[in-house]
Parts: structure tokens; sequence; C-alpha cells
């Protein structure tokens, strides 16, 4: 169900529509629990399902069968009770139940008893040299492209990177007809070894037949260079060239239009910090991931978190744990006793180990180098403000500075993407250079509004006779 | 640079950028569009004045920034394409004041 009319309060605010999202709503509203869903995007699915309902590719092989997995959870989710509200961004979340929301054009403030957070994850940061160069992007956007659009590449295409993403989009993409000049993986050598010891539960996953398949027919069908330990974009105003080097220190230059980068996906956590959401580091995923229970209960006692903005396991655990959340919320609002929650809960619990098995394996045999995460140099750390690898470092050899204190210091972190796209470089780079773990050196203090809103937008606001008094002069 | 595929059918629009006119598809964003009309740089940035495009496509890099229908830096990758649009691309620091 879905229309634009909103309501002042609602007992569950899902936010994000992607499988979590999307499976947290329909479980909640099957359980008779008045609950709205707020999605940034025009249509259900998230990034994963992106525009399962419409996307304009007629052949379905090229998404393949994990895609179309999909539609049948989509379809549940639009006929359930819950009210849907796509092009909605959030832009600030309280631990109150307070969230602040634009959608078409205005902006609305609206209540909730509880809050599930699935906002999903983003490609982790891959700063080389040239990142920013218009015909740079990441693979997942060039996913987005084809799932949406229909569109490829249409010149001199190279895909570089690691990760079992990187390998799935590399599939699409040459199966819709797509090219690439020349793969470079960026896989560390020493990886397979260190993930060995994990094979036993990756064995009995569904990620192996599929995972080496796609390998296979990406070989088949496009020349893979690996491995690549040295990569730079090059160009003036945009891409023109590719300069990588080889395990074997071949040093090699290949004109190019599109560089397509990926080296894993990593939390979204801008709305969980902002909310208070207590992290830790994740030292195998390499990255902050949020402190939660079994139902995905963080922190924070009116806020839950579930799918890979709660640690990175992919869609069909993101599922499961949307499931899992919605019980537990519907135990908190009173609408299960704990009986019926544990009993209920018992197959989405099974079917999420299940689905985690093989992630331990996955982690280490994917975990990116640390040559693209800890970049030197004149590379950009913080795409914003043009802050360089050289300058972080510098500032932290001066003395021992946090996140936080770059800011003021260089401005890193402080444009508008609000360190998405910086704040696991700088964090690392900062435990680098003191010798601390990044749980010590943190993350960047965030900050409502996470989404852009006009001045005027906020004016708009319904305002109280005291809210009046509190800026009006004497 | 991107193609459209072949098997990529549906209603025409048509939208303004820069002035000048460009056909779209319904459904397409705006940072979609663009690219598929071969506009690779969307903006040049504040700071240095170097040029800018879509990086994640996704609402998390705000490196697609362009102003639609007048109202500046808007996020290309999230807004969809509607007949008559107007975009423009973004040079340098935004004016302040009226």
């Amino acid at each position: 169900m879905s229309g634009p009319l909103l309501k002042d309060r609602y007992e569950l605010a899902v936010i994000g529509a992607g499988p979590a999202g999307m499976a947290a709503a329909i479980t909640a509203a099957d359980l008779g629990i008045d609950t709205i869903v707020l999605d940034e995007q025009a249509t259900p699915g998230g990034q994963i399902y992106r525009a399962i309902g419409e996307t304009p590719l007629r052949d379905p092989a090229v998404l393949g069968e994990a895609y179309w997995r999909g539609a049948g959870l989509v379809e549940a989710f639009q006929a359930s009770a819950a009210h849907y509200v796509p092009q909605a961004a959030v832009w600030t979340a309280s631990a109150e139940g307070e969230i602040g929301v634009a959608v078409a054009g205005s902006v609305r403030m609206l209540r909730a008893k509880r809050i599930i957070l699935a906002t999903g994850a983003l490609e982790r940061p891959f700063p080389i040299q040239g990142w920013t160069l218009p015909g740079v992007m990441t693979a997942g956007a060039a996913q987005i492209l084809l799932k949406s659009a229909a569109m490829v590449g249409a010149g001199h295409a190279v895909l570089a990177g690691t990760g079992p993403l990187f390998w799935l989009i590399a599939a699409q993409y040459l199966r819709a007809g797509g090219t690439f000049t020349t793969i470079l993986e960026t896989t560390p050598r020493g990886n397979l070894g260190r993930a060995l010891p994990f094979l036993p539960g990756f064995l009995r996953s569904s990620y192996l037949r599929e995972g080496f398949e796609l390998i296979a027919e990406v070989r088949r069908h496009a020349s893979v260079v690996r491995p690549v330990i040295a990569l730079r974009a090059r160009g003036e105003d945009r891409l023109t060239d590719v300069t990588y080097r080889t395990g074997a220190g071949l040093e090699v230059t290949v004109r190019a239009d599109t560089l397509l980068l990926h080296q894993g996906v990593v939390p979204n956590v801008n709305l969980a910090l902002v909310l208070g959401c207590k992290h830790v580091w994740h030292e195998t995923q390499l990255c902050f991931v949020p402190a939660l229970d079994a139902w995905g209960q963080s922190s924070v006692a009116t806020v839950a978190i579930a799918g890979d903005g709660a640690g990175i396991a992919g869609a069909v655990a993101a599922e499961q744990r949307g499931r899992l959340a919605a019980l537990g919320a519907a135990f908190q609002l009173g609408h299960i006793d704990q009986v019926v929650r544990d009993q209920t809960a018992a197959p989405y619990l099974a079917a999420l180990r299940q689905a985690q098995l093989g992630r331990r394996f996955l982690d280490r045999m994917f975990r990116p180098a640390r040559r693209f995460r800890l970049p030197r140099g004149e590379t950009l750390v913080c795409r914003c403000e043009e802050v360089t690898a050289r300058q972080v470092r510098d500032a932290a050899a001066l003395e021992r500075v946090g996140p936080n204190q770059l800011k003021a210091y260089l401005r890193c972190g402080m444009g508008p993407c609000q360190g998405r796209l910086c704040g696991l470089t700088v964090t690392e780079i900062l435990a680098d250079a003191h010798g601390r773990s990044p749980d010590e050196v943190g993350y960047y203090r965030l900050r409502p509004p996470v989404k852009p809103i006009t001045v005027g937008e906020l004016a708009s606001l319904p305002k109280t006779e005291a809210d009046i008094a509190a800026v009006e002069r004497g | 640079m991107f193609r459209r595929l072949p098997d990529a059918a549906a209603a025409a629009v048509t939208i303004a950028v820069d002035g000048h006119f460009v056909p779209a598809r319904v459904g397409d964003t705006v940072a979609a569009a663009l690219l598929a009309a071969g506009f690779g740089t969307f903006r040049t940035t504040g700071v240095s004045g170097a040029s800018r495009g879509p990086y994640c496509l996704m609402g998390v890099c705000f490196d697609c920034l362009v102003a639609i229908d007048g109202i500046g830096s808007r996020q290309a990758c999230l807004v969809q394409v509607r007949e008559g649009m107007r975009v423009e691309t973004q040079r340098g620091r935004r004016p302040v004041g009226p």
C-alpha cells in the first residue's frame, strides 16, 4: 500500500526498502503493527533488487537468478498493509522516535514508537590517484545503469578491484553485451591461505557453485590480469588512461573512457550514528558495525538495525534479519508475547544461519589490500573538500589527532557526502599513523541533517509558540 | 561513455540540459539521461574547479550535483526525468545572495 498522506504518528518506522526493510515491513504489518516505510528511491528493492518491477532489460538471464529472487519479496511488500512512501529522504531521527523526512518537496516530522534502520550498504572507498575524474565510477554505479536504464559502457571500459559483487557485476555486464578492455583483479595473493581454514562453511553454502561459475564465466569472456598491485586513473578533465602495475612488476597503460572500481561493500552508518547507536570495528570486514542483539536491537532502546547496515551478510541474510527485527519490535510493542516471538523466529534464524555460511571465507578471500585502503601522496582522501592523503598523514604526524579534529584542520569529511566516501580511509590512516586500533581512533561525529534539505524546507516545518519564543528577540 | 542496449524500450521524454534538448526515457534518472546523452562532466568543484561526474549513482557521493528546474545542487542520480525538465550543469562555487 502506498500514498502520499502521512500521519503524525506510527507504531513502527522502517527506513529503507531493500530486502531487510521490505521483510521487516511485511512481517510487522502482518502482525497488525501500524508501520510506515520511508525509502529514498522511486521504487522498492534497495540497491540489490533495484528496478526489479520495471527494468527495461528484456532478457532476465542478464541479471541472474539471485536478482529475480527479489521479485516475490517486492510483490509481498506491495501487497502488505505497511504504508510505503517512496522518494522520501530521512534527514534526521532521534532516540525519542522523532523522524524528519523530506518528501515531494516538503519537510515533515513524524513520530514512531520504534525504528528499524534498513539503510543497507555502500561501496567501500577506493582511493586511487585520479578517482575523482569524470569517467571513473563504482562498479555498483555501472550495475545501477544496467538494471534501471539498460545502459552499458560504449567505449573502452576497465573494471578493477575485488569482492564477490565484483565478479557478479562483471558477469552481468558481459551477459548484457558490455565489454571490458581488461579486468584488473586486486585481490591480494595471501588471501586464499587466510581464507582456507574457513573453507568447510563455504563448501556448504550456496555461494560456492554460484561463485565459481561466475568467475569462470567472466574469465571465458574477458581478459583478467592478477594480481594488480598499483592503479592510477589518468586524464585532464576526464579519464583517458588507466595505468596499473602487476605483481610481477610490469607497468602497463591502457586507454580507457570508463573505469569501474569496486572493493567490497560496507554498512551505511550515517543515520545509525546520528541516532547514537554504538558501533564497533569489525577486524575482518574492515568497517564499523553496530553492536546488536539477536533481534537487531541496538544500544539505543527504540532502534533496531537490519540488513547489511548491521554488518555485511548479503540479501538473503538481510531478509531474515529484517523479519527478526520486526518480531523484536512486535514483542517490544506488546503485539506478541515471548513464546510467539521465539516460535515464529525459529525458521528465520535457521535460514539466517544458512545464509551466513561461507561469509567468513568470503570476508577473508576478498579482503581488500592495504595499499588500496591506505593511500599516500597526492591521492584525494576526501573527494568533497579535496584533501589529499599527504595532508591527512602530515596532520597525523604533528599530533595525535582524531577524525573530528581533522575536520577543523583540513575540512576533511565536511563536504556534502558527510564522510561517506572518506570516513573509513581517514580512520584507517590515523590508526596506522598512531599505532592504534580503529576502535580507539573512532569515526566522524555525525550530525543531522544526514541528507540535504533547503533552509526554506526547514522553515516550512510547523512551529509551536515555544519554538517562536525561543528565537524571537526580546 | 555509455550506450543504451537495443532492447531498452520505454516512452521518450525531452529535457533541456544547459539549453540543449536532450532525449530521455521515462524511468531514467537525470544522471542516467545525461550519461546516455554523452555528458561526462556534471559540474566543476567549488574548491579547485576540477571536473566531476557521477561516481556512485546511489545518492552517497554527491558528485552528480546539478541544478534542476532552478534549484541548485540536486542529486541527479535520485531525481527522475520529467517532460520539459530544465537541467543546468554547475560551474564552481554557487553565488551567494540574490
